[in-house]
Parts: structure tokens; C-alpha cells; sequence
């Protein structure tokens, strides 16, 4: 498609969920309501690790009020010692951290339920319910999970033929390592540490259930998949999926933590159970301690380079904290690490380590920002070494189309060399600096993804257009979509209106994650608008009774091909649908298809800090982010994914950590002391858009959202060294650790 | 859920007769920033609310001229921010109170509240400690006036007895060449809790200190009077070795813990360096 001639692909649309949600009409999983409805309440345990000998709900049962109490008992058995894959995850993992069935595994993991006429009475039915445990001795850290005589979460779990809390390892390797090492001129090795970090969403979960006596079953719900909670509720209940109508509702920010599920489930075996409507909303403080975060990490990183700055060799060991069930990004970590980089000789390996904390779920970019950050940071260390600029060394090893990925693949058109190279020029990398301010720079790579989609698109009798896609929107697909089927039908983008349909009005498509869904859905809908537009020129050719092959479609209408084909008015979209009926009926067409073809994203990002070096206190002076997206089709969305992904990633950097107490217990479950940034710890997160279209997808589309977390904490690592010339290797490089830090210079 | 009840009293005996009879199961509702957070979260749940903002005394401003004040403990932020002469007088203990929280929490935020709530991490109580304002009490039995200073028992407790509600504040007269200032740590820039505060107001005659009083909150488990900082700035010219001297005092003066928002080590270091930068402020403030 060319450039220059695009009318909506490119430009910042209006978004069309925008009047609905600055007016309060948009609603969220906990605005709906139903007649009759109970609330349901969590009982969660109040160890961090121990054996459940029994369950008793005799007394909950009986406090008037309540109408139903779940177990685990109420849910699918899936025995331990066989996988139940969904996607990614494990049903044997996913039934047991949503009620917890032998053992409690973390301070706050689910046991039971109540669901009552008031939140209030379930709460104290909750407390009614009295458990009987076997406590055991817990690890939280990684260290203290993998000594040798730790505490074991999970019996039948081996390491090296033993039990253990390695729950699994992944590893990749190119060339030969050791040869590598021996032919380079400098080799510099460090350990890493980073500290769990919550997605941080605004909405927390919630849920409304409604399962009627014939087992139908209405879920509206706040998620990153609608099909994946049906598909979870289904496997967890035992209705099966045919049975279940998930809706999804407007999306309050996910980042990856919404991609399974806690509550409907739950909510689900009680509404059957009490034969009413269930709804469930957590706290804040349920959300902080027992769904999300992203893995703390312990990492080794050794890499060797030539005099002349080739980097010849690069070996990271990264240790990932999966939470209490096995399941950590350790594929991000060690599969993103040295993606940007051309290297002859690397071995990369994870280990997933089980401990008492809550399941990890993914966060933007799973894993990659904390391979990264060492990678990134022992690069620097070795440009400083080889006195080269940290860019130009990036540069002189840096991937390009035809380089073979540690990770595997071969490269194809890609861009990572143009965003070192707009981060060369840019004004930014040249601004003079202060006393105390420091700059540093980093790169990140995420994989992007495909995978399933459907998509419908319908001509309304008016002449306008519904779009239907199977996604929730979290980052603004559907003004995207919006613009990409305005264009191939050249028509104004306020005729096209997006909707998110539920599990009955659209076929199965996969959950909103992986930076996958503009990709994904921008093909079905291609796909389908193109089909769409074949049968408007098949009902041209009907009433103008010529030939289809001999009309054009362009601008929003049909028209005779040239002057052999007749001379006709040319007959606009309106005109068309309003002789649907006589022409063949309902003018519509839908795709669906394993979409294939994602390819990675690139990014490089520059960073300012100042750092109070009596308080130790870094704060963001100025920051940018460039990025290589493929193709912006709504630029503003893109922009704001840029940031956002930056914010999050300064967090982890600089305040963000789960703490927990000596008695296993997070002490900090809340936004005061889970300091996640305000507005007036940020600059303005200046963004250069990089556009090196994907080859193997219609509009160029890569995927956005992920690659901006990847960067950060090593850009802003790197910077505080640059600021104050003493290196951080664990985050968060929060005040009291900054401060001890340079008191030891 | 439990039925509260809530009165609103008009005068200071109503209050006090309400209070005392309602003794252990009331509270005291001023701008209801901190109560009303505790009932929430579930960690009280009082039978009986009683909101003092409709007192006259205890929700007025008076000038009584030369620096002298007297605040009535449930005047929020804003209101007392709108009044050009309190901030002449007492920048210090005015940016103290309006650092609470954000513009909505300013609109109720009191510095009644912050001090009875008792947390050592208040950030007004420093701030009223140094400009060395008194509190009016008053109980069934009477009234009492006690310094800022001695309110406090230990996290969440004061020592008003237990029908006693706090009235007002006196703020001294101004003494010449005077001034104070507040500043606190927090990791980010705003919606933080203090890990350290620390408040000086100084008394400046041309170069030499001839009065001050230094006070440091979130370092103890109350906030903390530091005479002894105090003590070696009185007569000298606050050069740079007695500066780091009564610095030393401020670190000595902190009695810690480690805890998930900062380590013992970190509270000292930065108690002696807010020292300095509000002592700074504060000789500046004074000498204009
Ligand atoms: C979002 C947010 C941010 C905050 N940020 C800060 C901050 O940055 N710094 C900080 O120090 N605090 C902060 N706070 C806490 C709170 O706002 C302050 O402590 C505030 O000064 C309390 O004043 P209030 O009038 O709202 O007190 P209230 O909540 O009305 O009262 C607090 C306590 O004191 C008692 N009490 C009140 N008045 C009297 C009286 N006259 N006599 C006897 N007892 C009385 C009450 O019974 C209650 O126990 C924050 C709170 C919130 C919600």
C-alpha cells in the first residue's frame, strides 16, 4: 500500500471507546449487575506454606445469609502427576491456585469460598470456615529455594533426580562457547538481582457469573481474553465450553496479568452451586498478594569481546521466581537476552524455580526485561572498557535481516539497526549534562506473536460497517482496526464502528497478549474486507448486470473498470447495501486463521538521571524511547504504548519491589508502600517511531506494546553509573540502596 | 455491617459531654483523611462518629497579631494555605501541612488529625514542634494546654485521656529575624509517606543564630524534639563545622528500625542531610 495515500492508516483517529469511557458509560466487569445476585468471598490462607489436613464449612453453611460455600472439592480433579496444557498453562496448576487443594503455597492463596446476600456476611462466613493445617518451613527468595535442604513445594517435582524447586530449565546455544571466551580480549562477568513487580493495573479483578439450572452459563468479566476464561472456567468446572458465554467487559489495564483466570471459576461453582448469579470483586490488597506479579530474578552474565569491539562471545544463567506452580518466563529471559546482537558463540539457559509466593503471570515483555537488564548492563561495562561509545559498540554487533538469532530463527527484514542509528542522531544523545546527572543507553528485543483470530465484517443496511473481532482491547486495536478497514474500503472512518465480540458472536481467538493482537486481528480483517469488497463489486456487477471482473472498487464505491464496461454512475456503498436483499441478501464476510508471520520488535532508548547523591535519589531527567513497530497504524496508541511501557519499566528500575516480612507475608500489598511512579516523577517519555514494515504482514504491523518495558532497567542502570560512576547490579536502585551503595564507593 | 451513628455537635461542651459519654466507642471526625481510610480497611469501626468541623473554635483561623495564632485543629490545608498572613509567619509549618496528600486530601486534611493520629511519619507534627505552638485540650474535667511536643506517646497514641479532644493550637508571637521550614524524604515526589522530616526554625540576629529549635519526624516512634542541635546552633555564626556537628545530633537523635520504607542506616544519614537543607531554608527565610 502506498505511503503517500493513506487516508486513515497512520493518522490518530478518534478512539472509539473514548466518549464511553470519559463519560463513566463504559462498563467494567464490577459494573454489572443481576437480579438475585450473591456476593462471593475468598477465604485465603493465612500461611505461606502448609499441608491442608482438613476443611470444615459446617458453620459458614449455617450463617444465615449464606447460600453456598466451594472448595476445591467442588472443582475438576486433575491429578498431580499429569499436564493438563492450555496455551501456556497448566490446568493442574491453574485449578489448584485457584482453590488450593493439598497444600496452601503462599500467604494468601485461595482455600475456599462463600457466596452470601452482602459482601459482608460472605466475608464473615469466610472466617467461619475453620481449616486445619500442618504448617511447614517456607522459602520466598530464589537462594533460599534452591539450597540444598530447602523447603520442597511440590514433592514429585525433580531437579537432577532429586526433589526440587527447579520446576524446569530452557536453554539455547549457538557456536562454541568455550572457544569464544578463549579468543576474546576482554571478558567481563557480573551477578544480577531484581525484585518481583506487580503489573500494576488499575481495575482490579473482578467478575458477575450467572450458571442456570440447565448448566448455561453467562460470564462478564475484566480480562485479556474472553475465550481463555471460558476455556479455563470450562476445564476447572466441567461445563463444558459450548455451555459458556464469556462477555468481555472494558478492560481496566492488564499488562499480561489478565491472561488467566481467579475468580470466574470460583464465582462459577458457586453460582451452580446456589443456583443465583455470583459476583466477586478482589481488593486491592487480594490483587497485590495473590494474582500477578512478574518474577523476582537472580542472573550470572559473562560476555567477551575483541579489542576492536566484536562481541565474540556471551553466556547468561538466569534464575526465574515462577511463584508457588512452575510457569516462569524463563523463555523471555534467555530468548530475548542477545536477540539484537550478532554473536558467533553464546549459551543462554533459565531455570524456573518454584517458592512460596503467588503464581507469577506475565507482564509485558515476560522475562525479557530482566535478561536484558544484565545483558545490557555487561555491555556497557565492556564498551567503558573498550573506551567506544555504548551506541556504535551496539552497532558493530548488532542483528540485521540474514543474521541467526541464539533463539534460533534467521532474521528477516528487521529494525534494529535503524533505531541505534536514530538514537545516534538524535539531539538528545548530545545534550550537554550536569554534576550528578548521568546518561545511559539500552536495547530490547520481544519476540511479538500470531496465533488464532477471527475476525467478521458486515455492511448494515445503512451502508455502514461493523467490524467484530475476538480480542479485548487493551491498547487500542479497535481504533486501529478501524482505521485499516476504512482504508481498504476508502471509506470515512466514522462509518466503521469496532466491537469486541463475546464467545458466542465471534469464533475462537487467542487472548490479547504477546504484542499479537493488531497483527493478528489486522489480517482476519484485511482478509474479511477484501471479501467483503469482492461481493459489493459481485452486487455492482448484478444490478449494472456486467461483468464483476470489469468493476473496480475504489474510494468507497464500485465503478465500470473502464469505458468497455459500460458507462454507469458509480454506485457508493449505501447504494449497494440498499439493494442487498434483491441482489443476494446480507452483504458480510469473515476470516479465521492461525495467523503466522509475527516477527520481532527492536527498541534503543536514551535516559537522563540525576541522581541526589546525599539522598540517593534517581530521578528521570529525560528520556526517550525509539522503537522499530513495523507500521504505526494509529500513532498516538503507539506513542502511548511506548510510554507506558517506559513508566512501568522505571518502576521496576527505581521504587517497585515485593517485600515480604519474616513470617512470609507481603508487607507491602498496597499503592503506598508498592510505590509504582506518579505523574511528577516523570518527564515527558519522548517516543521516535522506527517504521521497518514486518514483510510478512499486509500493513507492516509487528507489534508495539511489549518491547518499550525491555530497555528501561538497563538504560537507567547504565545512567546512574554514568551519573555518579559506581554500578548497581540489583533493583530496585531505591534510595536507602543507592545511598549504602555510594557511601561503600 | 454494624450501624455508626454520626453527630455533628455545635459547641465545644456538646462535643466534650457527646465524647465522654460515648467513651473508647467514638471517635473524633475531623477531615476524616485518616479515620475514614482506618474504617474502611476495616481497622476501626467505631459506634459513634463525632464531626467537630461545625465548632467555631476548633475550625477557625485568629490572628492575634505579631506571629501569634491560634488554628483550630480541624482547619484544613487549603483553608489555612488561603490565609496570607499565616503564610508570612510560618512558611514551615504551612508547607508541612501542605504536603499531606494531594489536592483532594488537602481540602480536609488537618493538623488536628495529623498530630492526634499519631503516626511518626505525620508531616506536620516536626514542623509544629519546632515553631513551638502548645495544644489547647479540653475534657470533662477542664482544660489543659501542653506543648506540640509532649502529645505523643508511641505510634497511633497520644496522651489526651480518653474523653479529651484537642481544641486548638497557640502559635508563639513571631520573635524578630525569625523563620521556619520543613522538608521530608520520600522515594518519589508526591502521595508518599515521610521516611524522614525534619523542621528548624531559627532565630537569626545579623550572622548569629540566637534561637532555634529542630524537631525530626518518621526516625522514632514519636517525632522528636533535638535540643541538642538545637543547643550548638544557639550563639554561633552556623558555620560549616557546627552545622555538621548539630547534623550529628539529628542522626544521634533517631531511634530507627528497619522497615519496607527504609533501613536504619539510611534514616540517620538522612536526617543529618534534611537538617542541613531546611536549616538553609530557614536562614534564608529569616534573613529576608
Ligand atoms: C491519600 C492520602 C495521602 C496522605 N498523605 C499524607 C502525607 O503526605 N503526610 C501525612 O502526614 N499524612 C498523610 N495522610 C494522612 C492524613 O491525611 C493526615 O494525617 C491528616 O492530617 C489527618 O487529618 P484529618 O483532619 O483528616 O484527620 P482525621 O482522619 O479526621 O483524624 C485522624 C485521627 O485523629 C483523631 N482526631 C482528629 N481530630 C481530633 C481532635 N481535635 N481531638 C482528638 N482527636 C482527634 C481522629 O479521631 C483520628 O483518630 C494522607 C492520607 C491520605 C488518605
Amino acid at each position: 500500500m502506498n505511503e503517500m495515500s493513506n487516508k486513515w492508516i497512520g493518522k490518530n483517529t478518534i478512539r472509539p471507546d473514548g466518549a464511553e469511557k470519559v463519560t463513566g458509560r463504559a462498563e467494567y466487569a464490577a459494573d454489572t449487575t443481576m437480579p438475585g445476585m450473591l456476593w462471593g468471598k475468598i477465604l485465603r490462607s493465612p500461611y505461606p506454606h502448609a499441608t491442608i489436613k482438613s476443611i470444615d464449612t459446617k458453620k459458614a453453611e449455617s450463617l444465615p445469609g449464606v447460600h453456598a460455600v466451594a472448595t476445591h472439592d467442588d472443582s475438576v480433579d486433575f491429578p498431580l502427576d499429569t499436564p493438563v496444557i492450555l496455551g501456556i498453562q497448566d490446568m493442574r496448576w491453574m485449578a489448584r491456585n485457584v482453590l488450593a487443594k493439598e497444600k496452601v503455597l503462599f500467604h494468601g492463596h485461595p482455600i475456599a469460598a462463600v457466596a452470601a446476600k452482602t459482601e459482608e456476611i460472605a466475608q464473615k462466613a469466610c472466617e467461619l470456615i475453620e481449616v486445619d493445617y500442618e504448617v511447614h518451613d517456607w522459602a520466598i527468595e530464589i537462594n533460599d529455594a534452591i539450597k540444598d535442604d530447602a523447603p520442597i513445594l511440590h514433592d514429585f517435582i525433580k531437579f537432577d533426580g532429586k526433589p526440587s524447586n527447579i520446576a524446569g530449565t530452557l536453554e539455547h546455544k549457538k557456536g562454541d562457547i568455550d572457544k569464544g571466551f578463549e579468543e576474546a580480549d576482554v571478558i567481563i562477568e557480573k551477578d544480577f538481582e531484581t525484585a518481583a513487580v506487580h503489573q500494576g493495573y488499575l481495575e482490579n479483578h473482578a467478575c458477575l457469573v450467572s450458571v442456570a439450572p440447565d448448566d448455561k452459563t453467562v460470564i462478564w468479566s475484566s480480562s485479556q481474553g474472553q475465550f481463555m476464561v471460558r476455556a479455563m472456567t470450562s476445564f476447572i468446572t466441567g461445563i463444558p465450553q459450548s455451555n459458556i458465554r464469556a462477555i468481555p467487559a472494558e478492560i481496566g489495564g492488564g499488562f499480561g496479568g489478565k491472561t488467566i483466570v481467579y475468580l470466574e471459576p470460583v464465582a462459577a461453582i458457586l453460582s451452580k452451586k446456589s443456583g443465583r448469579p455470583v459476583k466477586m470483586m478482589m481488593t486491592r490488597e487480594e490483587v497485590m498478594r495473590a494474582s500477578g506479579p512478574t518474577s523476582a530474578s537472580k542472573s550470572t552474565v559473562k560476555i567477551g569481546a575483541t579489542k576492536d569491539g566484536k562481541i565474540i562471545a556471551a553466556k547468561g544463567v538466569f534464575y526465574l521466581q515462577a511463584g508457588a506452580f512452575p510457569g516462569s518466563p524463563i523463555r523471555g529471559a534467555a530468548g530475548c537476552c542477545l536477540a539484537p546482537y550478532d554473536i558467533p558463540n553464546a549459551h543462554t539457559l533459565g531455570y524456573d524455580v518454584v517458592s512460596n509466593r503467588s503464581k507469577v503471570a506475565a507482564y509485558r515483555a515476560p522475562g525479557a526485561p530482566i535478561g536484558a537488564y544484565a545483558v545490557e548492563c555487561v555491555l556497557d561495562e565492556i564498551a567503558e572498557s573498550l573506551n567506544i561509545c555504548p551506541l556504535e559498540f551496539r552497532l558493530k554487533n548488532a542483528a540485521k535481516e540474514g543474521t541467526k538469532a541464539v533463539h534460533g530463527p534467521t532474521y528477516p527484514k528487521m529494525g534494529y539497526v535503524e533505531t541505534l542509528e536514530a538514537a545516534l542522531k538524535n539531539p538528545h544523545y548530545k545534550l550537554p549534562l550536569k554534576k550528578c546527572q548521568g546518561r545511559g543507553v539500552a536495547s530490547g528485543f520481544w519476540f511479538n506473536a500470531g496465533g488464532e483470530s477471527c475476525a467478521q465484517v458486515n455492511i448494515t443496511e445503512d451502508g455502514n460497517v461493523a467490524v467484530t473481532t475476538g480480542h479485548p482491547d487493551i491498547g487500542g486495536s479497535r481504533a486501529s482496526i478501524a482505521n485499516i478497514t476504512a482504508e481498504l474500503l476508502g471509506i470515512d472512518i466514522n462509518r466503521v464502528s469496532v466491537t469486541i465480540g463475546d464467545t458466542a458472536s465471534i469464533g475462537f481467538s487467542n487472548l490479547t497478549g504477546g504484542s499479537r493482537v493488531l497483527f493478528a486481528s489486522a489480517l482476519v480483517v484485511t482478509e474479511s474486507t477484501k471479501q467483503v469488497i469482492d461481493i459489493l463489486k459481485d452486487r455492482a456487477a448484478k444490478i449494472w448486470n456486467i461483468d464483476k471482473e470489469a468493476i473496480d472498487w475504489e474510494n468507497g464505491v464500485a465503478k465500470p473498470a473502464g469505458d468497455n464496461a459500460g458507462k454507469f454512475k458509480p454506485l457508493t456503498l449505501a447504494e449497494i447495501a440498499d439493494q442487498a436483499t434483491p441482489t443476494g441478501g446480507p452483504i458480510g464476510a469473515g476470516h479465521q486463521v492461525n495467523t503466522v508471520g509475527a516477527e520481532g520488535g527492536f527498541a534503543t532508548h536514551i535516559c537522563d538521571v540525576e541522581v541526589d547523591v546525599e539522598l540517593g535519589i534517581a530521578r528521570i531527567l529525560k528520556y526517550t524511547a525509539i522503537q522499530d513497530v513495523g507500521k504505526a497504524i494509529h500513532p498516538a496508541y503507539v506513542e502511548g504504548q511506548l510510554q507506558g511501557g517506559v513508566v512501568q519499566g522505571i518502576g521496576w528500575a527505581l521504587n517497585e519491589e515485593y517485600i515480604y516480612n519474616d513470617k512470609g507475608k507481603l508487607d507491602n500489598p498496597g499503592f503506598l508502600d508498592y510505590r509504582i511512579p506518579v505523574c511528577s516523577d516523570l518527564p515527558m517519555i519522548d517516543t521516535v517511531i522506527v517504521e521497518v514494515p514486518n514483510p510478512k504482514h499486509p500493513q507492516g504491523v509487528r507489534g508495539v506494546g511489549e518491547v518499550p518495558i525491555v530497555p528501561p532497567l538497563a538504560a537507567i542502570a547504565n545512567a546512574i553509573y554514568n551519573a555518579v560512576g559506581k554500578r548497581f547490579y540489583s533493583l530496585p536502585m531505591s534510595p536507602p540502596k543507592v545511598l549504602e551503595g555510594l557511601e561503600q564507593k | 455491617m454494624t450501624e455508626t451513628q454520626y453527630l455533628s455537635p455545635k459547641t465545644i461542651d456538646e462535643a466534650v459531654n457527646l465524647y465522654s459519654k460515648n467513651q473508647g466507642q467514638s471517635k473524633i471526625l475531623a477531615g476524616g483523611t485518616d479515620l475514614l481510610v482506618q474504617i474502611r480497611s476495616g481497622v476501626l469501626s467505631p459506634e459513634t462518629i463525632i464531626d467537630i468541623k461545625n465548632i467555631k473554635e476548633i475550625s477557625e483561623i485568629k490572628n492575634n497579631g505579631e506571629g501569634s495564632f491560634t488554628i483550630g485543629a480541624a482547619v484544613s490545608g487549603a483553608s489555612l494555605e488561603e490565609n496570607e498572613e499565616f503564610k508570612d509567619y510560618w512558611p514551615g509549618v504551612l508547607e508541612a501541612l501542605r504536603l499531606i496528600g494531594s489536592e483532594q486530601i488537602q481540602g480536609r486534611a488537618s493538623l488536628g488529625g495529623n498530630l492526634c493520629n499519631a503516626s511518626p511519619a505525620g508531616d506536620s507534627v516536626p514542623a509544629l514542634i519546632a515553631s513551638g505552638a502548645t495544644a489547647n485540650v479540653q475534657g470533662p474535667n477542664g482544660k489543659r494546654n501542653l506543648p506540640v511536643e509532649e502529645i505523643h506517646a508511641g505510634p497511633g497514641k497520644t496522651n489526651l485521656k480518653n474523653d479529651e479532644i484537642l481544641i486548638n493550637f497557640d502559635f508563639p508571637t513571631k520573635e524578630q529575624g525569625s523563620a521556619d521550614a520543613y522538608l521530608r524524604m520520600i522515594p518519589r515526589t508526591e502521595m508518599d509517606i515521610a521516611v524522614v522530616g525534619c523542621a528548624v526554625n531559627i532565630t537569626m540576629d545579623e550572622d548569629t543564630c540566637i534561637n532555634a529549635r529542630v524537631a525530626l519526624g518518621a526516625v522514632a516512634p514519636t517525632a522528636v524534639l533535638v535540643n541538642e542541635a538545637a543547643k550548638l546552633l544557639i550563639g554561633t555564626k552556623l558555620d560549616n563545622d557546627v552545622i555538621e556537628k548539630a547534623a550529628k545530633c539529628c542522626e544521634d537523635a533517631c531511634n530507627p528500625i528497619n522497615d519496607k520504607r527504609g533501613t536504619i542506616f539510611y534514616r540517620k544519614r538522612v536526617s543529618g542531610v534534611l537538617f542541613k537543607r531546611a536549616l538553609k531554608i530557614a536562614v534564608e527565610r529569616a534573613k529576608r
